[in-house]
């Protein structure tokens, strides 16, 4: 996807290379932080085999971007920790020289959350794959972070149950990165996201210490730690184990194709689906053009001359969801849907995802470049609102493919340009942008599943206020004071955590009058 | 657990007094019955706009003064009583539904709108907030601050799970907002996962927004006696294994008799009939079916509107799935009274051990019940209960993360003003 990129302008580093001085922690000299990474890697030393850090500058550059691929920085060190104890010996090492460390899963990131630091260190979770434990009976996993997402629900698979999160990159994407990004999916209309499946986790603190968050029971007393790390990007610490919900394989499933002549007849009919109290598995919408691409990278046999395709999948219990398909199917006809088709079996469902899985990597046959956006829109603003990129699109004369999960109104428009065209990437930056506020004008959000990263930092001031991004700050401030990891992300300005009034120094009161045990 | 050094503490004076009155329209002192958990209040501040409960925290904050929230008051004493309570701000007064975007199935409202009028809003579009009311009365602010949970909550999740947005008003006065108007959100950090379950102790809640769903078109319920703890195990997991989708498994096991394992199941009509049929048999001979629920279905088994020394001790037990049978047998083996009802499905039991029972007995109760949950990777909290029992047991029990728990609050709210040591490890 060597087509994608940014569009900040403010927060994070230019598109193409990017230098060091723009993501080290001063901007000042290299010097001192050079320093540190070195002692870092001495201290490392000890810790790793020689095969389980990377310092050869041309191996460096490997790691030097993710899902992302417009923005690169290669970092100063690569660590492959095997063990929590290594990957906690690897933070202590970070926090004590005050280097800034990135966690690094499968790297398919779409929003540069994994964009290493060239001061700081780059912690690849991939050899921390072991499914440690299936437990029918509690309908739960134990998993570790660099464990691939569709790794789980394969180990589940033998007992009837899978894990419900899917983002369209689950056959490579890590758990640690989902849990990072809080990833959704086609499915998660009716199932919900990572945060919905995670009920336990074992963090690394940005000062090193291992602390258990939830567990194999339900409703932790305390804070919930484990709903506000799901999500961080990284900026909290980092995920060493997640114990993930399994849920229950469905005992039917039903998957629609529907064609329709516009986009707006799809959208009637996704709101038709909605309103008459179903709540299917996914919704999945494609328009003429991204249909145009698939059919040319996949030959996916989509119907003729549809402006739009909508793709349906009910799950459940076999009699409701035979009911609802019959209410579906209905449905999309008084739309106006003009062909359907109906799998049954997982080698026909798998052909009508097939068009819509390949949708990212398809554009990239008709398109050198393109941008995608992952913004959210109430579902009921979808006609409106597509109607408004297709102005754009056609005032501006840059294409754009849409391709979304229409269920959520999760948009993920394809911006199209070519980079060789002088002005091309700044008019597709522009119509990049100009949708993200049409999204944050209809009340939705700028990123549904991609993650804010170091991609959208510069817009989080328009959806938030600066009260809001400093409150969200205290959190950041509570677990890591000294932003060391994953800085730059997520929040355009970082906050000055400095000296908390009235902040205990020595044990806490409890302690001391030898009421500890109270806890 | 008794008041603790390390709050600053100056009292309502006439300065403080008028600072109030004049952040808020209704400032009126504290009635005798207007205790926090046996704690004196001295001023109950009513705000009716967020503005307002800020210009409130903003006149307690220069006044040194302590704040607990409170929305109708139904779950004041759960957890530690605070080491003080100068000011009640009570947000029962902004109880507006303020928008219901049915086509997108979320809503926004007040955080002192009670729980059954906003049911009773959404109903009209066939909607519904998939929160049970396991407390009469209560609102939603009430409801995420206490993170209760009832029987649907196996299929629906809990307030974590639905709560898309939250407007709060800081420790300092300072509005903030987190998530927003759609379901699917990944910007910036998730503020509305941190004040459920919090007690009020990191910040005063004063809008939600919440996912909805629609009403089910039909709903029955199965139960079948189960008369030791292994066959209420037994039952539970051959639902829970079984493709018949239950809204809800929960467990009745009395204090003393057989009990009961009961399945909600929902949906529409010819589809319920269906699922009936098969969890009938998944149950066994003794099954019955019904379209009401059973007696007690989403009620704690204590009475909820006790007060002082009336009130049971409430407890919540939490666990592995597959803890039930152990948990359920342990209550048997102690000898104190333990009433338990809950979603053996979740892993989530309530027990109430009835007032007047000898303290020594609950402690020794809670005391057992607590390492068997231990055990199955969950925690015993007691909800609520009289006095002299909060002063003899372990009211949180241990808890993980505490550390860090504590540097949330610090950041929030470092001169401890919200709700003192009403939380775990004396936050």
């Amino acid at each position: 996807m060597s087509g994608t990129h940014g569009t900040t302008e403010t927060a994070g580093p230019e598109r193409g290379k990017v230098s060091p001085e723009q993501t080290s922690a001063t901007g000042e000299t290299g010097k001192h932080e050079a320093r540190a990474v070195a002692a870092v890697t001495q201290r490392l030393r000890g810790v790793f085999s020689e095969d389980g850090m990377i310092t050869d500058r041309a191996q460096l550059r490997t790691y030097e971007c993710d899902g992302l691929a417009h923005y690169k920085v290669t970092p100063a060190l690569v660590v492959m920790p095997e063990t929590v104890d290594q990957l906690a010996a690897v933070i202590r090492a970070c926090a004590d020289q005050g280097v800034p460390f990135v966690a690094r899963g499968s790297g398919t990131g779409l929003s540069g959350g994994a964009l290493p630091r060239a001061d700081g260190v780059l912690v690849v979770t991939s050899r921390m794959r072991t499914i440690r434990e299936v437990r029918r009976d509690d309908q739960r996993a134990v998993v570790e972070p660099g464990v691939i997402n569709l790794d789980v629900t394969r180990a589940a698979a033998p007992i009837g149950y899978y894990y419900a999160p899917d983002p369209s990159s689950q056959q490579v994407c890590s758990i640690g990165g989902n849990l990072a990004e809080n990833s959704g999916g086609a499915h998660c209309l009716k199932y919900g996201f990572t945060s919905n499946h995670v009920v336990g986790a074992e963090l690394v603190t940005p000062s090193g210490a291992v602390v258990e968050l939830g567990g194999l029971a339900p409703d932790a007393p305390g804070y919930d730690l484990l709903g506000t790390v799901v999500g961080s990007e990284g900026t909290l610490g980092i995920v060493t184990a997640a114990t993930v919900r399994l849920v229950r394989v469905p005992e039917e499933v039903r998957t629609i194709l529907a064609g329709f002549r516009s986009t707006d007849d799809a959208g009637a009919a996704t709101s038709a689906i909605i309103s008459a109290g179903i709540v299917p598995a996914a919704i999945e919408m494609m328009d003429a053009l991204s249909i145009e691409a698939a059919e040319a990278a996949v030959h996916c046999n989509y119907p003729d001359g549809a402006g739009a395709v909508l793709v349906v999948e009910l799950d459940g219990a076999a009699i409701e969801v035979e009911h609802e398909f019959g209410e579906v199917e209905r449905l999309c006809r008084e739309a106006g849907a003009f062909d359907m088709r109906v799998a049954t079996d997982p080698v026909e469902r798998a052909l009508i995802w097939k068009g819509r899985k390949s949708a990212f990597a398809a554009v990239g046959r008709i398109s050198p470049d393109y941008i995608v956006q992952d913004g959210v829109i109430p579902r009921t603003a979808l006609p409106e609102v597509l109607r408004a990129i297709a102005d754009l699109s056609e005032s501006s004369g840059v294409r754009v493919a849409n391709v979304f999960h229409a269920g959520d109104g999760n948009l993920h428009p394809l911006v199209l340009f070519d980079e060789s065209v002088e002005g091309a990437g700044e008019a597709a930056e522009k119509v990049s942008g100009a949708i993200l506020d049409l999204c944050i004008g209809h009340g939705g959000s700028i990123t549904g599943e991609h993650g804010v990263g170091i991609d959208k930092a510069a817009y989080m001031p328009r959806m938030f206020t600066d009260d809001d991004l400093d409150t969200m700050q205290m959190v950041r401030c509570a677990f890591d004071p000294d932003g060391v990891s994953n800085p730059g992300k997520i929040f355009p300005t970082p906050r000055l955590c400095g000296e908390v009034p009235g902040k205990r120094k020595g044990a806490h009161p409890l302690s001391e009058a030898g009421l500890a045990e109270v806890f | 657990m008794s008041a603790r050094s390390g709050v600053r503490n100056a009292g309502v004076d006439e300065a403080a007094r008028s600072a109030l009155a004049s952040a808020c329209e209704r400032v009126d002192d504290a009635t005798n019955d207007e205790q926090v958990d046996g704690v004196p209040v001295q001023v109950v501040a009513r705000p009716t706009s967020t503005e307002q409960v800020a210009e409130v925290m903003r006149a307690a904050a220069d006044h040194q003064l302590i704040v607990v929230p409170r929305g109708r008051g139904t779950k004041l004493t759960w957890g530690c009583p605070p080491e003080a309570a100068d000011v009640v701000v009570d947000v029962s007064g902004m109880d507006q539904v303020l928008d219901h975007a049915a086509g997108d199935l979320v809503m926004v409202a007040q955080a002192g709108a009670r729980l059954t009028d906003v049911q009773q809003t959404l109903m009209e579009a066939g909607q519904r907030l998939a929160v049970d009311e396991t407390v009469t009365g209560s609102t939603l602010g009430g409801t995420v601050a206490a993170a209760t949970t009832g029987p649907g909550r196996l299929a629906s999740g809990t307030a974590r799970d639905l709560l898309i947005g939250v407007t709060l008003v800081r420790a300092d006065g300072v509005v903030a907002k987190s998530g927003g108007r759609v379901v699917k959100n990944v910007a910036g950090y998730d503020l509305g996962k941190l004040v459920i379950g919090s007690f009020g102790t990191l910040a005063i809640v004063t809008e939600t927004l919440f996912r909805l769903h629609p009403v089910p078109a039909a709903q029955q319920f199965v139960r079948a006696p189960a008369a030791t703890p292994e066959e209420a195990h037994r039952l539970a997991q051959a639902v829970l294994h079984a493709q018949v989708v239950p809204a809800a498994i929960e467990v009745d096991w009395p204090a003393d008799g057989p009990g009961e394992v009961g399945v909600l199941l929902e949906g529409i009509a010819p589809g319920v009939a269906g699922r009936t049929t098969t969890t009938l048999g998944l149950l066994g001979g003794e099954a019955t079916e019904q379209s009401l629920p059973p007696d007690g279905w989403g009620q704690y088994p204590w009475d909820v509107e006790a007060r002082g020394d009336q009130r049971a001790t409430a407890l919540k037990l939490t666990f592995a799935i597959s803890g039930l049978p152990e948990v359920l047998a342990a209550t048997r083996e102690v000898e104190a009274p333990i009433a338990i009802r809950g979603s053996a499905g979740a892993g989530v039991v309530y027990g109430a051990i009835p007032s007047g029972t000898d303290t020594g007995q609950v402690a020794a109760a809670v005391s057992r019940l607590r390492e068997v949950c231990r055990r199955y990777g969950g925690h015993l909290v007691v909800v609520d209960a009289p006095a002299a029992v909060k002063e003899s047991v372990e009211v949180w029990g241990p808890v993980a993360a505490v550390d860090l728990m504590r540097r949330v609050k610090e950041q929030f709210d470092p001169y401890r003003r919200l709700s003192p040591g009403r939380f775990v490890g004396g936050i």
